[in-house]
């Protein structure tokens, strides 16, 4: 009865909770210029991603979904390694993390 | 009533968090609320019954890739001091975006149809055992190159990480 | 069918004469380098093969029996359908004997020859090329395999011409040999689509039967022959495509013997023996065709008598003798015609071979003023030569003798005005053959000191090819004894077969007497030794020499300038053809075609000039315009 009381909100409420989520992440992205926060933000916006998915599938009695949603944390753990591995050479060739310096790449 | 009041308790909880990860000026504050928010979604994920996740999630985000960050934060001497500065027409301009990105990903669910949405009286599917059997019936394959993808990932940050011997 | 069940046995080798030169073709082709000069051997083992096959078939083949046998089918679309097979009879059985006989033994012939070309592995894997399409032109049971086989040996010949490709003048004469067969090719295969459009088929069998429904003489018919003709014009070089024929004498001299003499100019008169029901069906491509022939070979025979090239006075002779031979075809003397191919075969290879041996001994001198007394020196290559001499002059008892008397006495039998003509070309074709003789033999030496010093005789392998063609030139005449000397002439009786149905078609005419016969040979006999005398008279009594090139005037200049018809067609078609290439080079080419690729290529660069700009290096721009994208993306699909 209890397990069943937890299940019992609509699902929209996790669709809207995620949407949240996933707008506040975006504006973090675009609001700040140390790579370290932006990295965080993505993580954030991964994981409203997460959260939706894992939704649906209790939603929809289906385990596949969260199988999924294991795999999307093992890339994203992938990603942080290689992603602050990235972060730490530059830092070490430029001594910042802001990406507004890093305009070598261009025309 | 007792799950609807949980529910908001934590949504609020975790969008509280998570506007203080962008908005802290100190990346260590923003480190820490990152955690905090993580939690907050692993209690969704129990409130959803996905008990496997939730303790992964955790596990994997709170314990490594955190740990991770902070040790990134502390290696880099990142403080409030070094933080670089946004002009404030630019902080204007990403709040809008993202008000208009939830908008219109608002409004395109909306006009998503859910189809007729019975709520289920009780699904199992979170639990360890089913997640597993799932896991390790018809997605052994990809399970297992998950290690080839992680000892790439490893191999490719000490290489990028490394000092470079001139 | 029934045939077919009894002639199973006969399939597989039929098959295998063709790929045998193929097979060694490819191997030369691949390993030529490694295999050096093994690969001659090689490539006359592949040709001898052939020729014991054919010899099996040729003894195994019963009378009035064809071996029709489709190997596999081809194309289909509609109802018709284009199938790949044999058409083993008496008549591909002739050109095939003839084809890997003296095939063989000019392959022996160009290991001697060609032994210190550095390019000795690809000349053999070419010449195996070009006897593997021969075969193929011969044995297919359809025109289709036959235009295979026709543009097969169109390339070897073109690769041969232009085997010394290092000299522009020889790769300009290949090029010659190629367009020039081109133009009759296009003949050719409008024919073949007249033919597969109303006839519904292109193998002989239905093209036969289709054809003898038709009326005598209709339109359809006329103008299929004589796109036919057209096709054989370029290929066995008669006026007026004849004129890459000397010129194709650039390639080395086994060439000029096996594929200029010998078989693939002669494709031209095997399609016409080949196609004889259709021909019959057209009285008047018959007189076209006759015409032609005669034209040529009374043209090409006054050419050959100013010509001071030992190779250009045989490729006129053989242009000469090819137009003696559609002459034959014309009067609907197939069997005739057939014959003069065979002989022909066997003493103009042996001039050519002969040629070549001479050639060789003077360290590659071709002016025959510049020769003279090599009877001293190269015995075996003079005797030899003398005896194709007296074969293509028609002395008895020689070859030449039996099938042009044939011939002659087939158009004294109704076409008295050809006799006359084909007699003077006749006698021409003795004068020319015994000047170039007495130039190249007799009286003294008139090279350089050092070619003196070189003159020697040719090594076996060039020598025992000269022996055996020297004695088929004498007896190969004896197959087609004329009927005042034996009851049966056993060459036309084995190809009557072939050439039965059109034998009935055509109006035959009265048997020659016997009483006339004899006179005719005795005038034949006599015009050439009154030729041969006034040679003789010439250039061993009178000493006479030709005059250098620039010394020669008035109507000798013409002749020698070959009638100024290489220059006529410059004039007539090369250079309109090339200032009409000019306007479009300058109109399409420079001013659509190249404005058009300019254009774009300038409209590309523009663009990428203008927007790279873009490309700030600025991440936080990138990362706002790739949201604003989205949202944009997300609006687009919301409104529609």
């Amino acid at each position: 009865m209890e397990t069943n009381m937890l299940q019992a909100n609509p699902q929209n409420w996790y669709l809207v909770l995620s949407t949240i989520l996933f707008s506040i992440g975006v504006m973090g992205v675009l609001m700040r210029r140390n790579a370290l926060i932006i990295l965080m933000c993505i993580e954030l916006m991964l994981n409203s991603v997460n959260l939706l998915l894992v939704s649906f599938s209790a939603y929809a009695g289906n385990s596949e979904g969260q199988v999924f949603v294991f795999f999307i944390m093992v890339v994203a753990a992938a990603e942080v390694a290689v992603g602050l591995a990235l972060l730490v050479s530059i830092y070490r060739n430029l001594a910042t993390t802001d990406i507004d310096v890093l305009s070598k790449l261009k025309w | 009533m007792n799950s609807q009041i949980i529910f908001f308790i934590l949504a609020a909880l975790s969008i509280m968090s998570a506007l203080f990860v962008v908005f802290s000026k100190n990346p260590i504050y923003s480190v820490i609320w990152l955690i905090v928010c993580f939690f907050t979604i692993a209690g969704h994920y129990i409130m959803l019954n996905a008990q496997f996740l939730a303790i992964v999630h955790i596990i994997v985000y709170a314990g490594a890739i955190m740990v991770l960050m902070l040790f990134t934060v502390m290696l880099l001497n990142l403080n409030k001091a070094t933080e670089p500065h946004k002009p404030l027409l630019y902080k204007v301009a990403a709040m809008v975006s993202g008000g208009l990105m939830l908008l219109v990903l608002l409004a395109s669910m909306r006009s998503t149809e859910l189809g007729p949405y019975a709520a289920p009286a009780y699904s199992e599917s979170g639990f360890v055992q089913n997640v597993g059997m799932v896991l390790f019936t018809e997605f052994l394959l990809p399970f297992e190159m998950t290690s080839v993808l992680f000892i790439a990932a490893m191999i490719g940050a000490v290489v990028l990480a490394k000092k470079e011997i001139h | 069918m029934e045939n077919l069940l009894e002639l199973t046995n006969l399939i597989a080798p039929a098959t295998w004469v063709p790929l045998f030169p193929l097979i060694g073709f490819l191997i030369i082709a691949l390993f030529g380098k490694q295999l050096k000069s093994v690969s001659g051997w090689l490539a006359s083992a592949m040709i001898l093969v052939s020729f014991a096959l054919t010899c099996y078939l040729f003894l195994n083949l019963p009378d009035n029996k064809d071996l029709n046998f489709e190997l596999f089918q081809w194309m289909k679309w509609g109802n018709i359908t284009l199938s790949f097979g044999w058409l083993i009879d008496h008549l591909s059985l002739v050109m095939m004997l003839v084809i890997t006989g003296i095939g063989f033994l000019i392959h022996l012939y160009s290991i001697g020859y060609m032994h210190h070309d550095e390019g000795f592995s690809r000349f053999f894997s070419y010449l195996n090329l070009f006897i593997f399409f021969m075969l193929l032109l011969v044995m297919g049971n359809s025109y289709l395999i036959m235009f295979i086989g026709w543009e097969g040996v169109g390339l070897a010949s073109y690769l041969l011409i232009g085997f010394w490709f290092k000299n522009d003048a020889y790769n300009d004469a290949a090029k010659k040999a190629f367009i020039m067969n081109r133009i009759g090719d296009l003949g050719f295969l409008l024919a073949m689509f007249f033919m597969l459009f109303h006839f519904g088929g292109l193998d002989y069998l239905t093209v036969n039967e289709a054809a003898s429904k038709l009326g005598l003489g209709t339109l359809l018919i006329t103008s299929i022959t004589l796109l036919l003709f057209v096709g054989a014009m370029g290929k066995s070089a008669q006026i007026p495509l004849y004129t890459w024929l000397p010129d194709a004498m650039a390639g080395p001299t086994p060439v000029s013997a096996l594929i200029h003499a010998a078989t693939m100019v002669t494709a031209g008169i095997y399609m016409i023996a080949r196609s004889n029901i259709l021909f019959a069906m057209a009285p008047h491509t018959m007189d076209v065709v006759m015409w032609v022939g005669v034209a040529t070979s009374i043209f090409a025979a006054v050419i050959g008598m100013k010509q001071n090239d030992i190779k250009k006075v045989l490729a006129y002779s053989t242009v000469s003798q090819l137009g003696l031979m559609f002459a034959a075809l014309g009067m609907g003397a197939f069997e005739s015609g057939m014959f003069h191919v065979v002989t022909h075969a066997f003493f103009k290879a042996l001039l050519f071979l002969g040629a070549g041996s001479v050639i060789h001994a003077m360290s590659g001198e071709q002016d025959i003023r510049n020769m003279g007394g090599l009877s001293k020196y190269i015995k075996l290559t003079w005797f030899t030569f003398l005896i194709g001499t007296l074969a293509i002059s028609g002395i008895f008892p020689f070859s030449g003798f039996f099938s042009k008397d044939e011939i002659l006495a087939n158009a004294f039998n109704g076409h008295t005005l050809v006799w006359i003509l084909l007699s003077i070309s006749s006698m021409m074709t003795a004068f020319y053959m015994f000047r170039l003789f007495f130039l190249t033999f007799s009286r003294d030496f008139r090279g350089t000191e050092d070619q003196k010093s070189h003159l020697h005789e040719s090594p076996w392998t060039m020598t025992v090819p000269l022996i055996v063609l020297s004695v088929f030139a004498v007896i190969a005449g004896f197959w087609g004894l004329p009927v005042v000397f034996s009851e049966t002439h056993v060459f036309a009786n084995y190809l009557a077969p072939i050439f039965a149905e059109s034998k009935n078609i055509l109006t035959a005419h009265a048997h020659l007497d016997h009483s006339t016969e004899w006179m005719l040979m005795g005038i034949a006999t006599l015009a050439a030794l009154m030729s041969i005398g006034l040679a003789y008279y010439f250039y061993i009594q009178s000493k006479l020499l030709p005059e250098p090139d620039a010394e020669t005037k008035g109507f000798a200049k013409w002749v020698a300038d070959k009638f100024y018809i290489d220059e006529l067609y410059d004039k007539v078609f090369v250079r309109p053809m090339m200032v009409l290439s000019d306007l479009f080079y300058v109109l399409v080419d420079k001013l659509v075609v190249d404005l058009l690729v300019m254009a774009s290529a300038w409209i590309v660069g523009f663009t990428g000039r203008t927007i790279r700009l873009v490309q700030t290096g600025n991440t936080g721009l990138y990362l706002f315009l790739m949201v604003i994208g989205m949202m944009v993306f997300m609006f687009i699909q919301l409104v529609y």
